[in-house]
């Protein structure tokens, strides 16, 4: 275990450079309407992405975690506080490389399966041929292959949410952001989108950040986990896992798997208690 | 009859079968009009009706028939075509921009929002007057006048449409770096679709009526005014001839419109056949 909370402080600017995506002290106030207090949604939160790695962030309900994975996304900007992909500040605009699954259908309605994965593809002016032998692939890789010509209508919620990650694939993004993009489908098939995710993740070897309620789900599939107290959420810790990049469902049966899961389900139990207005 | 004379045409039966399911509803349509028409021809020749006032619909269609050859009346037909035409083209291009505007301006809306509700509460049609004066005795009043009937359903569908788009498409417009322009062309304006096209139908269902409604009560060309010229001439002949050219042709585009309507949603709701 160690704990990577940080202070901005000169040892984390210059860990910028190095690392894939790197927060420093980033924090987010929302304003509320009708003179309401403002809300201090979100940090300090300072912690680094390493290139190629799965990084999951579970914390209880409200704690900031959709917040901090639009503000890496540049989907918003922060209060305060730095955001650094590759280099450059990430503010208030997604950069080139960055691909975001979120957990509602984000799939085009009006498009079949195919123009729907083809769609960022056929944005930033791929040639043709490049973008039919992309989405063939992803499909595929998605087991969607059968169902190019449908439409989402036609298509379980499953299905659907794969059609949105095929479409962050043919990005070939060297950064996915997951905003629990399993959260709506039911437990078997979140089992086996998280294989899927895995192996999408060994092929590209893209860097992921995985937002998520579930414990089991983050212990599976990440490499390093961070915890966050409830709102306003900054990290209680960073756990690493220390699992083989060749990991599956079978890593369940790792003796490790459940000290994992109760180191923590220790750190978040009281956080949980906390966001739910409940006596620690 | 041997088994083979049996199960041989159970394959065309089902497919029979199949398409009669299909096509039910419109066959039950296209079976009510029949009766409806037919009861209507048998309460006028059996004088239920007087056949004076109500003349049989086989009449009507013939009636209708020798107008459209004779073309006496074209220039009427032309003229409130063309109206009704321009004033759509009006409607929906001003009620899609509006629609647009009420939707990115929240606070002009809040301002403009009781006034949209009641605005079919008030009788277009004592609007004439004041257009006579603003645009002349021409054309153009009427026009004006299919246009205030058809611009605001055609506004407030084109904002419903807007308000409905999932938050999370236009996320995914801001994750795929697209510019204003093509977030509007290519997310926003096919996501609202459905509710824009809704809107382009009403548009063009209430220019109609707006039209031909204003030539038949204010005017001294076009369609509806020769309806309403039949009508005070007791020259039923033409007045149902050229009621049933109008509904026909009404009729038509609202059918084309549903149709099209139809294939809209189907996409978007339909679900894989069990």
């Amino acid at each position: 275990m160690a704990f990577m909370e940080q202070s901005l402080s000169e040892t984390g600017v210059a860990a910028c450079a190095s690392a894939h995506v790197s927060v420093m002290g980033a924090t987010k106030v929302f304003d509320m309407p009708d003179g309401a207090p403002p809300v201090n949604a979100l940090g300090p939160v300072t912690f680094d992405l390493r290139r190629g790695e799965f990084f999951s962030v579970v914390g209880p309900s409200g704690c900031g975690k959709s917040t901090l994975l639009d503000l890496v996304a540049g989907l918003s900007s922060p209060t305060e506080g730095h955001i650094h992909f590759e280099g450059a500040e990430v503010r208030g605009q997604v950069p080139e490389g960055v691909a975001v699954v979120f957990q509602e259908d984000a799939s085009f309605p009006w498009l079949n399966v195919f123009d729907n994965a083809a769609f960022g593809a056929r944005r930033n002016g791929l040639p043709e041929n490049e973008i039919r032998a992309r989405v063939d692939h992803a499909l595929a890789f998605m087991g969607l292959a059968g169902f190019a010509r449908s439409y989402p209508a036609q298509l379980s919620g499953g299905m659907r949410q794969r059609v949105c990650i095929a479409r962050a694939m043919v990005l070939r993004p060297r950064l996915m952001l997951l905003d629990e993009p399993f959260g709506a489908l039911d437990q078997q098939t979140r089992l086996l989108m998280g294989e899927e995710m895995l192996k999408l993740w060994r092929e590209t070897g893209s860097t992921v950040m995985l937002i998520t309620h579930s414990i089991d789900e983050a212990v599976l599939l990440s490499d390093r986990i961070g915890t966050m107290s409830a709102r306003p959420g900054t990290f209680i810790d960073i756990v690493e896992t220390g699992w083989s990049r060749e990991r599956g469902s079978e890593t369940a049966m790792d003796p490790r798997y459940g000290a994992l899961q109760s180191q923590i389900w220790g750190m978040l139990r009281n956080e949980s208690l906390k966001a739910l207005g409940l006596r620690v | 009859m041997n088994e083979a004379a049996l199960t041989v045409p159970a394959p065309r039966r089902q497919s029979v079968a199949l398409a009669m399911r299909r096509h039910r509803v419109v066959l039950l349509r296209c079976l009510f009009i029949i009766v409806s028409i037919a009861v209507l021809e048998l309460a006028s020749r059996l004088a239920w009706i007087d056949p004076v006032s109500f003349i049989p619909p086989s009449e009507m269609a013939l009636s209708a028939w020798k107008l459209l050859l004779n073309g006496a009346y074209r220039d009427d037909m032309i003229m409130t075509l063309s109206s009704a035409a321009m004033a759509i083209v009006l409607a929906t291009t001003t009620g899609f921009l509006f629609g647009l505007l009420l939707y990115k301006l929240p606070r002009l809306r809040r301002v403009l929002d009781p006034l949209l509700l009641s605005y079919y509460a008030v009788p277009i049609f004592v609007l004439y007057p004041m257009l006579i004066v603003l645009f002349g005795l021409n054309r153009w009043p009427l026009i004006m006048l299919g246009f205030l009937f058809a611009v605001v359903a055609m506004a407030v569908n084109t904002l419903n449409g807007l308000e409905r788009i999932p938050t999370v498409l236009l996320r995914t417009a801001r994750m795929l770096r697209m510019g204003r322009v093509q977030e509007v062309w290519l997310i926003k304006l096919p996501a609202s679709l459905p509710f824009v096209f809704t809107g382009i139908k009403l548009s063009i269902v209430y220019s109609f009526i707006a039209v031909i409604g204003g030539e038949f009560l204010l005017s001294g060309t076009g369609f509806g005014y020769q309806i309403a010229f039949a009508y005070n001439n007791f020259d039923n002949q033409t007045m149902y001839g050229l009621m049933l050219l109008l509904l026909i042709f009404v009729g038509t585009i609202n059918l084309i419109l549903h149709a099209a309507e139809q294939r809209l949603y189907q996409r978007r709701v339909l679900r894989e056949p069990s």
